[in-house]
């Protein structure tokens, strides 16, 4: 299994995790008397697991099963294979770190924050796809 | 890769890039530098990547991976696929701007819809593919 792979793979399953834990956190929010502010984590739930777990495991496994695209590269270009990896992951711990707080404490950084999250998540997706279109292709 | 597969995983991937799009700027908009009335575009960025990019993909990688027949068409009746292709497509469009058209439920209605005929459709190509190896 390719290295990129495997990292996309394994930060997929820290994803799924964590979106698991915040989870059993909005269930326990009530019953433990934990923070109501804990719902604002509630988009990052989403992400986590839409992104971070399900779009990333697929990255994965198409970089590695998906037609080779030429014999000198047969898994297309590799830096943009790992600025994917890189962009994806910036973005989603940039989103971690500012979303759930932007309403509730009212600063410029988690603006900026959030703005790169956009863009790095975008820029992931982006060069996913120019990586990958070449090997979708007939046999 | 068959041709059928090609089709639904590069449509796919162009969902993607515009349910990205999409969510960018719903992101930006928490950092408000985006106008509120981009939230419109909340229920066509759920659509586009949850039926447009994940389901579509992965009825793109069944109907290529799956283990196929002995005998021509090895891969089943492939016009249920293109059936599942155009009605996903359509009833994701639908679904995603019905907001935008008049009579919003009674074309969410329509597309979801078409929705379930694609998956039916679908279903009907690849269950019986749904088989060990040596049959």
């Amino acid at each position: 299994m390719p290295t990129l792979t495997r990292w996309h793979l394994k930060a997929g399953l820290i994803y799924f995790v964590l979106a698991l834990l915040l989870g059993l956190g909005f269930r326990l929010q009530p019953v433990a008397d934990l923070p109501e502010q804990i719902h604002n984590f509630r988009p990052l739930y989403y992400h986590f697991l839409m992104v971070g777990w399900i779009t990333q495991i697929i990255i994965g496994v198409s970089i590695w099963m998906f037609p080779r695209a030429s014999r000198e590269y047969p898994r297309g270009d590799a830096r943009l294979g790992w600025a994917t990896f890189y962009l994806l992951n910036a973005g989603l711990l940039l989103r971690l770190f500012s979303e759930p707080f932007v309403n509730e404490i009212q600063t410029d950084i988690f603006a900026i924050m959030l703005f790169f999250s956009g863009l790095f998540q975008w820029g992931a997706a982006l060069l996913y796809t120019l990586n990958i279109w070449s090997r979708v292709k007939l046999k | 890769m068959p041709l059928l597969s090609v089709v639904l995983i590069r449509t796919s991937l162009i969902y993607l890039l515009t349910g990205f799009s999409l969510g960018t700027l719903l992101l930006w908009q928490k950092a408000s530098l985006m106008p509120l009335e981009v939230w419109r575009f909340l229920p066509v960025h759920l659509e586009l990547l949850t039926y447009g990019w994940i389901v579509q993909l992965v009825f793109g990688v069944a109907y290529w991976i799956l283990p196929r027949f002995n005998t021509s068409p090895v891969r089943g009746n492939q016009w249920f696929v293109w059936i599942t292709f155009f009605s996903l497509n359509s009833g994701i469009l639908l679904m995603g701007l019905n907001g935008f058209l008049p009579n919003p439920d009674l074309w969410a209605l329509v597309g979801r819809g078409f929705e379930l005929l694609a998956v039916l459709s679908f279903g009907l190509n690849i269950w019986s593919r749904i088989k060990p190896f040596a049959v």
